[in-house]
């Protein structure tokens, strides 16, 4: 991997009180990989991803995106304006409850068009083909496109919720627990969804799990964090099947007892 | 002037709303927070309206006031006579004579000049309101000109009634920049505020906010291009005099669901029966039982 780096950060550091939440944290990103942050509840993951995505501000740190054009902006000094612009096109976040990010009072259809409606298209028709389109892409029947999330299920919300990120093919989404919080089977469909989309997209994820399982099917890379602290990095095959850090060590045969 | 300061508001206040005005002007379909006064009417009887019209007034205009396209109406009344009383100027029916007119829920179907000002009375300002609630985040969306969830809105409507199912305060997009409520003016009247020759104010008294469009002034209503804005009116002719291009009341004439369509701008209605136009003056016999419509092209406000 000797291209350019979608996205980095640098000794990114914050603090909540006492509570060391990022301490000298650095990650790199390159184009269409999938990057997976491990670790126990209370590490800090969910902390990275927003100081990644520009939603949360580190004491510390900086981190660099590379826009289509090759230019380099530092997120964390990008103009409002411009940092809203980048979650609506070539961002996207997916959130672990669906209900945090869909409008559950607008139809399935709309609730999709609405990024493209947001980056100008005004054409109905276009708009309603292609959240067909992705209700497809997702497995969601077209013939649904009218109904109201509130009739889906927790897999068909998660999915929905994806099918909503993509339609502005974002280069780059941030994933927090995308399959937490629902049953095993429909994890897996939805784990084999996400796979096979970002492959065939060559979307760049920074994926958040406490669950290593999920890691080891979606990621090329993992960061394993602990208090705050970047333990152990490396490719995900390498990291899980042989880990150098005695925590990473705790946490992988605490997956093999379970 | 009887005790009162002309036009009722002290000078330190109307120096305020100039301010505010000015402010509105220089920012078409901006949204401009004013310290709204009290005033002798209640809340809902435009005293947003008349705290700019009070601002604006001088003592050589002539005031018209319209509710609902009408002059006679108790509201548009006691308004011609307050400025009447507070400010002595002279008032008409006339839209031809009026230097300002102050109107809720209509614009004149006579096109409006350069040198006059039409003031609206607004009692929600906020386009967004409905789709959000917190007033940070919808200033916020303005700011950033974030729209997306509007255009939602009439994808939903399109989606559910085949069409936009706004028929009154249809948002409109001023100057290519601001999303913006005209008042609950019918979508009739929508093609009208573009560009329009005169000046447009509009005043929300219990929300204090202002905002204004200057003269000549893009003023688009929000569409899709393969659901281009339309209008509608009744299919019908006025009762009175005839015209078949102007908004129409429906006014029930009597208990056996007889109907009559009439101008609802009486006075356009009566300049043209003066020059002659005259119709047919017969009730329509409803066939549809009583109750189904009550106004003019089958819209409710
Ligand atoms: N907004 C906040 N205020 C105070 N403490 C916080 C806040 N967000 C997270 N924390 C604390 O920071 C640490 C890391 O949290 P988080 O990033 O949510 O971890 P994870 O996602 O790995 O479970 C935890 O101890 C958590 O309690
Ligand atoms: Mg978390």
């Amino acid at each position: 991997m000797t291209d350019e780096t979608l996205l980095s950060a640098r000794d990114l550091s914050l603090h909540f009180g006492k509570i060391p939440a990022l301490v000298g944290v650095d990650a790199d990103l390159w184009p269409g990989e999938v990057l997976a942050v491990v670790g126990e509840s209370g590490s800090g993951k969910t902390t990275l991803l927003n100081v990644l995505s520009g939603r949360m501000r580190a004491d510390a740190g900086a981190v660099w995106y590379r826009d289509p054009a090759r230019r380099l902006h530092d997120v964390h000094a990008m103009p409002a304006p411009a940092l809203r612009a980048l979650h609506r096109s070539d961002w996207g976040f997916v959130h672990q409850n669906p209900r945090d990010n869909l409008r559950m009072a607008v139809s399935a259809g709309g609730n999709v068009g609405e990024r493209l409606m947001a980056a100008g298209n005004r054409h109905y028709g276009n708009i309603r083909a292609e959240a067909i389109d992705w209700l497809t892409q997702v497995e969601i029947d077209a013939d649904r496109v009218d109904d109201m999330p509130r009739t889906f299920s927790g897999g068909m919300l998660q999915r929905l919720q994806i099918a909503r990120t993509l339609v502005t093919h974002p280069r780059l989404v941030f994933m927090d627990e995308p399959t937490g919080g629902l049953d095993v089977s429909v994890q897996a469909r939805l784990l084999d969804l996400i796979r096979s989309l970002v492959a065939r997209l060559n979307i760049a994820v920074v994926l958040v799990t406490h669950d290593l399982a999920v890691a080891r099917l979606l990621a090329h890379r993992i960061m394993v964090m602990q208090r705050g602290v970047v333990v152990e990095t490396g490719l995900t095959d390498q990291v899980l099947d042989d880990p150098q850090h005695a925590y990473t060590q705790l946490l992988v045969s605490s997956v093999l007892q379970a | 002037m009887n005790g009162y300061n002309f036009a009722y508001l002290d000078e330190q206040t109307k120096r305020m709303i100039r301010r505010a005005l000015l402010k509105a002007v220089a920012i078409p379909g901006h949204q401009v927070p004013f310290g709204s006064r009290e005033m002798p009417l209640p809340y809902g009887w435009g005293t947003g309206g008349i705290q700019v019209t009070a601002s604006v007034l001088g003592a050589d205009d002539t005031l018209k006031v319209i509710d609902q396209g009408a002059d006679d109406t108790t509201n548009a009344v006691s308004i011609r006579r307050f400025f009447a009383r507070t400010a002595g100027v002279a008032t008409t029916t006339d839209t031809e004579q009026a230097t300002i007119i102050q109107t809720r829920h209509r614009i004149p179907e006579k096109k409006l000049r350069e040198d006059q000002i039409i003031v609206y009375q607004v009692p929600q300002p906020e386009p967004l309101f409905k789709l959000e609630s917190s007033r940070a985040e919808t200033r916020r969306m303005h700011a950033l000109a974030e729209y997306g969830a509007m255009h939602v809105r009439l994808y939903e409507d399109i989606t559910r009634f085949g069409q936009v199912a706004i028929s009154y305060d249809y948002p409109v997009m001023v100057g290519g920049r601001f999303l913006m409520a005209p008042s609950p003016i019918p979508a009739f009247d929508n093609p009208k505020m573009h560009m329009m020759p005169a000046l447009q104010l509009f005043g929300a008294g219990r929300e204090k906010r202002i905002y204004a469009i200057p003269p000549y002034t893009e003023v688009r209503s929000l569409d899709f291009e393969d659901h281009p804005f339309r209008t509608t009116r009744a299919p019908h002719r006025c009762a009175l005099c005839n015209a078949d291009n102007s908004y129409l009341d429906e006014v029930v004439t009597d208990d056996r669901g007889g109907r009559m369509f009439v101008c609802s701008d009486t006075d356009h209605c009566e300049t043209r029966q003066e020059a002659g136009h005259a119709g047919t003056g017969e009730a329509l016999v409803r066939e549809a039982p009583v109750g189904s419509a009550a106004r003019g092209g089958g819209m409710k406000p």
